[in-house]
Parts: C-alpha cells; structure tokens; sequence
C-alpha cells in the first residue's frame, strides 16, 4: 500500500515520524505552513519559517526516502494582527517559485474575526493573481459552521476556482456544502479529539470519493501520523478493494497536487501478473 | 455497506466504551452545585444526549450534535 500525508507539519515531529511513515508506506508529504507554537513578532521569522519548510525540511524526509512539499502563507492563527501579515504576504510571491512549494496555505479562519477575514481575502486574492493552488484550514469546534460559511461566502465573492481550491478539516456538517460548492474537502484525523478514523469513512461511504482528501493532523498538539492508514484499515475493513484504497490514499492527492507541475508524482493502478 | 449485525458485530464494544467515559464523566459532577446545573456546556450535553437517546433519528446524529455545539451562523 502506498500512501500520501497531504497535510503534514513536519517541523513539529521527530524523525521516528518519518521513519514509522516510510515504513507504513508513506511516499510523499505536503507541509502547509502553519503556527510556531507562538505568535511571531517579526517578518522575517515567517521568511526564514518558509525557508526551513522548503529547504531543509525535504533533506530531513529525504533520509527515509519520503518526497517533502511545502505550501507558504500566513496561517490563520496568526492573521490577526494585519500589519505583520501584510509584511508577509509582500514577500511570498517570491517563495512561490521554489521547486517545492505547491502554492498557499493554509490560509482561512481561526476564530472568524474580521482581521483573519481581511488576511484571508488578501491572500486569497494573491493565490488567484498568481494562480496558485489553496489550502485552506476551517476553525475547529464551536466555530467551524460559521468559519465555513465565511469561507464559501468569500470564495464565490472572488470567483475562486473550486477545483484548485482544498478546504481541509471538514466534519458532517460543513462536507456537504464544500462538496456541493465544488471544492475539495480534506478530513483531518485526530486520536482523541475531533475526526476520527471511523467518522473519516463514514463519510468517504456517504459521500463517495470524489474529490475527497484523508490526511493525519500531525502538529504541536495530540496528533498521530499512523491516524492516515488507521483509516485506510478501517476502509478495507468495511470491504473496500485495494484499488480504492489506493484511489483515496495516494491517488486523490495526486490528482489535486499535480494540478501544480512541480508535483510529478503519478496515479497508481494496480494490475495482476 | 454494513449491516445492523456488523456494525453491532463491529462497534458495540467501542460504544459501550465511550458511553462508560461519558457516564462516568458525567459521575463526577457534584450533584449539589448549583452553577454546575447552570452551566451551559452541561445543558448542550444533556441535548446532544438526547439526540443520541432519540429513537426516531437518524443516520444524521453526529450531523445535528456538530450543529448543536456550533456558534450560530446569523
């Protein structure tokens, strides 16, 4: 079985990380850019972030013959004070060429304030200027219906293209409405808290696999690389073939990634011999 | 698809599981404090316990206890 982490912070985790991944099958990793576990105070802490996850980090995965990607943005956590982030996103056009990065991410909403709605626009509006592919993160918890629905709003606001844009960490009541807005809609799955593995095929089952993604939350907090193929252990548990495994957790982020040309990774199709 | 059987087969222990932590979560409120009984996370619980307990629902309950614990839209 061969499996691609598309969500994946692999600044925050040890190398048994990506020593367990490999040996589980994982080929490649997509990194978004996200919060330091503190709120910075200076651009260039985010531009040097950016050239840690795009230069050195693919050298650490690189030792357990794991491809590493990138995506760069001012996450939502840190999109309330507006000054900085603008800083920032002044500079990202720059970082969008590296051989790595994919494109923005994840932007979106944290807490729905009306400065995280301001970055979020703004980077939006950089991601379809210079047609970049985007990830965005939904708030978690009591905030992820209205985060959602802002999200959408914008998104038809600025006429974004549903097929190059993943929003990611989608539970029952927000899937429905990416789904049927054309989006992507990513499942994140958390050990105890939020998604699980189970609820993750639940949905796959419900909804069908297109254009669904699968990733592990994998970060500072109570995260689990090995939550990506639990899941898939759940899904051939419930029946499914090796082809849709494969379909879900390896091909259905190629087909989203690839739509970016640095990522040259192919679909997989088993035959018999 | 699954059947009553297999998901019965499958999940009642994993159920029996999580409704345990909840009971006994549930257990260590102490029944004698009064901003405990007024404490809106305690009234969104009982709800979402409700949802779980309706014998009409259906396979939407997760759907309707995420709606519950939602900040409102509007």
């Amino acid at each position: 079985m061969y499996y691609i982490q598309p969500h994946y912070h692999g600044i925050s985790r040890t190398t048994e990380d990506y020593e367990r991944m490999a040996h589980a099958g994982v080929v490649a990793v997509a990194e978004p850019s996200f919060w330091a576990g503190f709120d910075r105070h200076h651009p260039q802490t985010f531009l040097d972030y950016f050239r840690q996850i795009s230069e050195f980090e693919p050298t650490r995965a690189a030792q357990y013959g794991i491809r590493h990607f990138c995506w760069i943005a001012v996450n939502p956590k840190e999109a309330e004070n507006v000054s900085l982030a603008r800083e920032v996103i002044a500079s990202m056009p720059a970082f969008l060429d590296r051989p790595t990065v994919l494109g923005i991410g994840e932007i979106g909403l944290n807490k729905n304030s009306a400065n995280e709605l301001k970055v979020f626009r703004e980077q939006m509006e950089l991601a379809i200027r210079c047609n970049q592919l985007v990830l965005i993160h939904t708030p978690h918890l009591r905030d992820k219906l209205k985060g959602t629905k802002l999200t959408l709003d914008l998104l038809r606001e600025l006429r974004a293209d549903p097929a190059r844009v993943w929003i990611d960490h989608v539970e029952e009541h927000t899937i429905k409405a990416v789904l049927d807005a054309g989006y992507w809609a990513g499942m994140t799955l958390y050990p105890t808290t939020k998604m699980s593995t189970s609820r993750a095929v639940d949905m796959l089952e419900r909804y069908g696999i297109d254009r669904l993604l699968v990733n592990s939350s994998a970060d500072w907090g109570p995260s689990s690389p090995s939550t990506l193929y639990d899941c898939a252990m759940e899904y051939r548990r419930r029946g499914h073939t090796e082809q849709e495994l494969i379909d879900v957790f390896h091909n259905n982020p190629v087909r989203f990634l690839r739509q970016n040309p640095k990522w040259d990774i192919g679909l997989l199709g088993l035959t018999t011999v | 698809m699954l059947t009553e059987t297999n998901v019965m087969d499958r999940y009642f222990l994993d159920c029996r599981c999580a409704l345990l932590e909840v009971a006994a979560i549930m257990d260590r409120l102490p029944s004698s404090d009064a901003a405990c009984a007024a404490d809106e996370r305690l009234r969104l619980l009982r709800q979402a316990i409700a949802i779980l307990a309706d014998p009409g629902a259906g396979p939407d309950r997760a759907e309707r206890i995420l709606h519950l614990m939602s900040d409102p839209i509007g």
